[in-house]
């Protein structure tokens, strides 16, 4: 089959970007969108132009590295997956597809389609963790956790951290990426004692560099994980509780 | 366990309203006052259905009443002016926080897609930042036609004569279209606002999950119905108490 991309070039982070068009044919239905990226590169190299600069590393959709924006949707227009599980099989033969960058402010531009995603870090650096001692792992089932509790604790650590949500957002917003990592550790016993310092620090670190909830629902649709803005709610209750549980807490660093 | 940096800290409630999500809370709270005040306008104003008895209008005993709540306990009109301080205040901040959030959800989303293909947000959740400025608009022009009576807005205006006013204003079919497009415009509103203060306030139970969006459309639905129903009722003279 052959499509025709439409594709963000931009060479560096202050350059001016625009679109370029290539026609890329020969295409098996059975490769994958990224396998049809490698595909243009080596022809791009081989007649002696630069090849287009894209993320991706595993390729089975498990390590949040991929991250394009394919007919304006973050991660193609297959719901529930990253842009590698994508395969060109869902795309009509002769399409024009359109590739962008994710963007947002909170996501500068690198290369291409290669944006800096260091902020998520931040966030999860601010808070994103529990604090225990170190030594021999504790026996399994040592610390009781109800079955619902737990899968619902998996479900908000099924975050890949790729940034799906705030590509999709109008609004550059990340409190789904944000609301995820708060929830996984704020279910379980093992992140109580640092519960409301968590979500505290966590959602000040993302105020820092995204904008703000408006409720749409993008973020969950664009996830390839389908993380529940259930979770953007139980961030925000944790987070107004915050203010009042950490009072003693904040009074020591006044 | 984490380094306590000694940084100089904020009164907690200046960190709260300055957080995104802080903001967002005083948005829902102020829109659920605003919420109850819009039902029980439109309550209130049903009265221009209810059959005069012996020659008394219902809806003029109702401004009467409403201007002399808790009377003699209170002076008239001291009540009334709480209800209304309280609206005002809960305007302003609604006003404040959308602005600001406004302000940095453009700065955080500098450049947009060539396209973009929206999955989820719906046509009400997308034009909140329209028909929010649309209603607070309408809501000035109503107070000047119809609470202040300015002559440009409502020459006939007599005061105290809730029924007579009514008359005066909703007979005129370009007023009515524009109180019916105000009305639409606050039916999206509340279609989406109903819905995303739970979302903003953290009131999320998969007990109760499924009722928000009906809680949201129902109320949307009995609002925006009853106040069109109060226009048509005037316009075309079928309500029997005014």
């Amino acid at each position: 089959m052959k499509v025709t991309l439409r594709i963000w070039r931009q060479p560096g982070p202050e350059a001016d970007g625009g679109f370029e068009e290539h026609d890329v044919d020969g295409i098996n239905e059975e490769m994958s969108f990224l396998e049809m990226m490698d595909i243009l590169n080596d022809r791009l190299v081989e007649g002696g132009g630069e090849p287009i600069e894209f993320e991706s590393d595993c390729r089975e959709g498990i390590c949040g590295t991929c991250n394009l924006v394919i007919d304006g949707v973050p991660h193609g227009p297959q719901l529930g997956t990253a842009t590698c599980q994508l395969h060109m099989r869902k795309f009509s033969d002769g399409a024009r597809i359109t590739v962008e960058p994710w963007r947002a402010a909170g996501f500068p531009m690198i290369k291409d389609l290669i944006v800096d995603r260091t902020h998520l870090d931040d966030i999860v650096a601010a808070g994103g963790y529990i604090s225990v001692n170190t030594g021999s792992a504790p026996d399994a089932n040592l610390m009781p956790v109800a079955k619902s509790v737990a899968d619902t604790a998996f479900d908000a650590a099924a975050c890949i951290g790729c940034g799906a949500c705030v590509a999709a957002c109008p609004n550059g917003a990340a409190h789904l990426f944000t609301a995820a990592k708060v929830a996984h550790l704020n279910l379980l016993p093992q992140g109580q004692p640092e519960r409301y310092r968590r979500v505290e620090a966590m959602v000040e670190e993302m105020d820092q560099w995204f904008g703000s909830c408006t409720n749409h629902g993008e973020c969950e649709t664009a996830c390839p994980q389908s993380i529940s803005i259930d979770f953007i709610a139980m961030m925000n209750r944790d987070y107004v509780k915050s203010k009042f549980k950490n009072r003693r807490l904040l009074s020591q660093t006044n | 366990m984490e380094a306590q940096t000694p940084t100089a800290r904020r009164h907690w409630l200046v960190e709260f309203y300055g957080s995104t999500v802080g903001k967002k809370w005083v948005m829902a709270i102020t829109g659920v006052i605003l919420m109850g005040f819009v039902v029980f306008h439109m309550i209130g104003n049903l009265k221009v259905f209810v059959p005069p008895v012996d020659g008394e209008l219902e809806i003029n005993l109702y401004g009467e009443w409403l201007r002399s709540v808790l009377f003699p306990a209170l002076p008239h009109y001291v009540f009334l002016w709480i209800l209304r301080l309280g609206l005002i205040v809960a305007t302003v901040l609604h006003v404040e926080a959308m602005i600001s959030l406004t302000r940095r959800n453009a700065a955080a989303k500098p450049q947009g897609y060539t396209k973009q293909e929206f999955q989820a947000a719906s046509y009400a959740s997308r034009t909140m930042r329209l028909t929010g400025p649309l209603v607070l608009a309408f809501v000035i022009f109503h107070l000047a036609d119809l609470t202040w009576g300015i002559a440009p807005f409502n020459p006939d205006f007599i005061h105290g004569d809730v029924a007579n006013n009514l008359t005066a204003s909703l007979t005129r079919a370009g007023w009515v279209f524009f109180y019916a497009v105000a009305n639409i415009a606050l039916g999206y509103h509340l279609w989406h606002g109903l819905w995303s203060m739970f979302q903003s306030l953290g009131l999320n139970n998969p007990r109760y999950n499924a009722a928000r969006r009906l809680f949201a459309q129902a109320v949307t639905v009995i609002v925006v119905g009853g106040n069109l129903l109060i226009l048509a009722g005037v316009f075309f003279g079928f309500a029997p108490g005014i």
